[in-house]
């Protein structure tokens, strides 16, 4: 994938985003100096970046993360160097935004910055499997909704298609037309398929743009 | 095979409710369990249902009042707090012999606490929490599926016994994200002769109210409703019985606190400790008798619990103190370790009666 400055995530509540933003960090971090990973989740006060705090900052990665994710202060904060996403262009970024369209509403103050530079992609994080995106339609609302929400387009799908520690190969397989007809119907590139680490040698070469996933660990 | 879908706890439980039969839901946000209104305010229009967000708990707990008055599935659900504010709502529910389904996604406390998972709410849900003398009987699921499971559960029972049904559930539960399958099929339905549905003048009112003006119709009306506590009793004491069959220790616990524990139990069961669990599903009625039982058998029990020990009493009561009870327990939003489980479990198979 041709690796532009910032990478936005959004999509379906529960689609798999905080997950996918940490893989990819730590992938980019193989080919590039500065990485940092932005986490804007106003919606959920669990499940966040800050999980995985102590491994991106091992790996050198930057984390910018509300100070109050993971705590008992349940409040839609953000922290001020989110800015220097959009100010400081040395850097590469992962931007992990909450879930449907309240979390994407975050996103819309960053916006103008992020649009004027023109070197981002945005991507729609897709899993089947969950209960209100089973079908390629359900995807067009939510789009919608993120879009306007958030005020930057999208520029690709993730298919993340995955039924947690259950799936199997089969049921990665039988997403891929599900993922064709969303890129369809949305006119959107399929920009990679996501699957767990322990399936990633079963499927590999099967599944163009393959990227495997470590699981994050939920500290407590 | 049959389709699964990933879901949350919350997202089950609403999902279920639906598959039940339920069109109306009045609820008011609060962490943990935020997720059961938004699912229900995306889903409930396009079904034909009504989702309101009420102007607070109280308000939520008596527009459920209301609904079930007219005889309709109906539900509501919070958090610890919430659940709080709704108890007055809970003891009228009783008082007027409506059914209705309250879910509890627990958080630490007392007061506003904390966000993360807890079970000190089960004195509440158990004991009442409401005044007066009344019971709910109180569903506490250990898995996504179960969530889901035990909603529509409860929406029968409640219907076939008039009265509440709460499930109760945590932070964990309602947060954790498992395969679930939600192939029910047609939902059970109960006659409710009783409701307020007009009497398009072919029948005497319909009366629903919890005010009685003469003491002795009270009195009766509360021996009666016993009556019907004690059938609920009888009949729907639901438990699972986990590695019993050799058990020298029996590890008492429910909801995330038996998921830990089933990996402590083989844990020690690699050191060879005779270790078995018996996972209460319906808090009240509470299983009694398998308790009992146990405590003929084994030589200690481990209430593990996310609280400071407050089911421990009912294993105590259960068991009839034959046997000693350790507690094994984490607060305020800290969950119990599969290290903290296993040593407990190693001190009641040292010690064994002798404390």
């Amino acid at each position: 994938m041709d690796q532009k400055r910032i990478t936005l995530l959004a999509g379906h509540y529960g689609s798999g985003k905080t997950n996918i933003a940490v893989n990819l960090a730590f992938r980019l971090k193989e080919t590039v100096d500065r990485v940092t990973i932005a986490d804007i989740d106003i919606v959920n006060p669990y499940f966040r970046t800050k999980d995985s705090q102590k491994e991106l900052e091992a790996a050198g990665i930057r984390l910018i993360c509300s100070e109050y994710a993971n705590s008992n202060l349940d409040i839609p904060a953000l922290p001020d160097a989110l800015y220097s996403i959009i100010d400081d262009r040395g850097q590469t970024a992962i931007v992990d935004i909450g879930g449907d369209d309240r979390g994407a509403l975050a996103l819309g103050r960053f916006a103008p910055g992020i649009l004027e530079e023109n070197d981002f992609e945005m991507l729609m994080v897709i899993n089947r499997y969950r209960p209100l995106t089973r079908k390629p339609e359900d995807l067009l609302a939510i789009r919608r909704e993120i879009e306007i929400a958030g005020s930057i387009p999208f520029t690709g799908i993730v298919n993340n298609s995955n039924l947690g520690v259950e799936t199997t190969k089969e049921d990665v397989l039988r997403s891929l037309p599900f993922a064709r007809a969303a890129s369809e119907l949305l006119g959107l590139p399929v920009k990679m398929t996501t699957v767990e680490e322990r399936l990633y040698k079963a499927l590999e070469g099967s599944i163009e743009n393959l990227f495997p996933l470590r699981l994050q660990h939920k500290i407590n | 095979m049959a389709d699964k879908v990933l879901m949350k706890g919350n997202e089950a439980i609403a999902e279920a409710a639906i598959a039940a039969g339920c069109r109306f839901y009045f609820g008011y946000p609060i962490t943990p369990q935020t997720e059961i209104a938004a699912y229900m305010a995306k889903q409930m229009p396009k079904i034909g249902g009504t989702f309101l967000q009420a102007e607070s708990e109280i308000a939520a707990i008596n527009m459920v009042y209301g609904v079930s008055s007219a005889g309709k599935r109906v539900m509501t659900s919070s958090s610890s707090p919430g659940i709080s504010l709704k108890g007055e709502g809970l003891s009228y529910i009783a008082g007027a012999d409506l059914p209705a389904l309250v879910v509890n996604v627990q958080r630490g406390g007392p007061g506003l606490g904390g966000i993360q998972p807890s079970q000190s709410d089960y004195f509440q849900a158990t004991k009442g929490g409401g005044h007066g003398d009344y019971r709910m009987i109180v569903l506490a699921p250990a898995s996504v599926q179960e969530m889901a499971d035990l909603t529509i559960k409860g929406f029968e029972l409640a219907d076939q016994y008039r009265m509440t049904s709460m499930i109760l559930a945590d932070g964990t539960m309602g947060q954790m994200m498992e395969p679930v399958s939600l192939d029910y099929g047609e939902p059970k339905t109960f006659e409710k002769p009783w409701a307020v549905t007009g009497t398009k003048m072919q029948r005497p009112h319909n009366v629903v109210n919890s005010l009685y003006l003469v003491p002795e119709e009270l009195e009766r009306i509360n021996f009666e409703r016993y009556e019907k506590y004690k059938q609920v009793e009888e009949n729907e004491v639901r438990f699972e019985s986990y590695q019993m069959d050799d058990a020298e220790i029996c590890i008492v616990a429910f909801g995330i606190a038996a998921r830990v524990s089933k990996n402590a139990i083989a844990s020690a069961r690699e050191k060879g400790i005779k270790v078995g669990m018996i996972r209460p599903i319906t808090l009240w009625p509470f299983p009694k008798k398998p308790l009992c039982e146990a405590a003929d058998k084994v030589k200690a029990f481990v209430s593990v619990e996310l609280s400071m020990g407050q089911m421990i009493e009912d294993v105590e009561l259960a068991t009839r103190c034959k046997k000693p009870v350790l507690l094994c327990n984490r607060a305020g939003g800290m969950i119990p370790t599969v290290e903290d489980v296993l040593a407990s479990i190693e001190k009641a198979n040292g010690e064994g009666g002798a404390f």
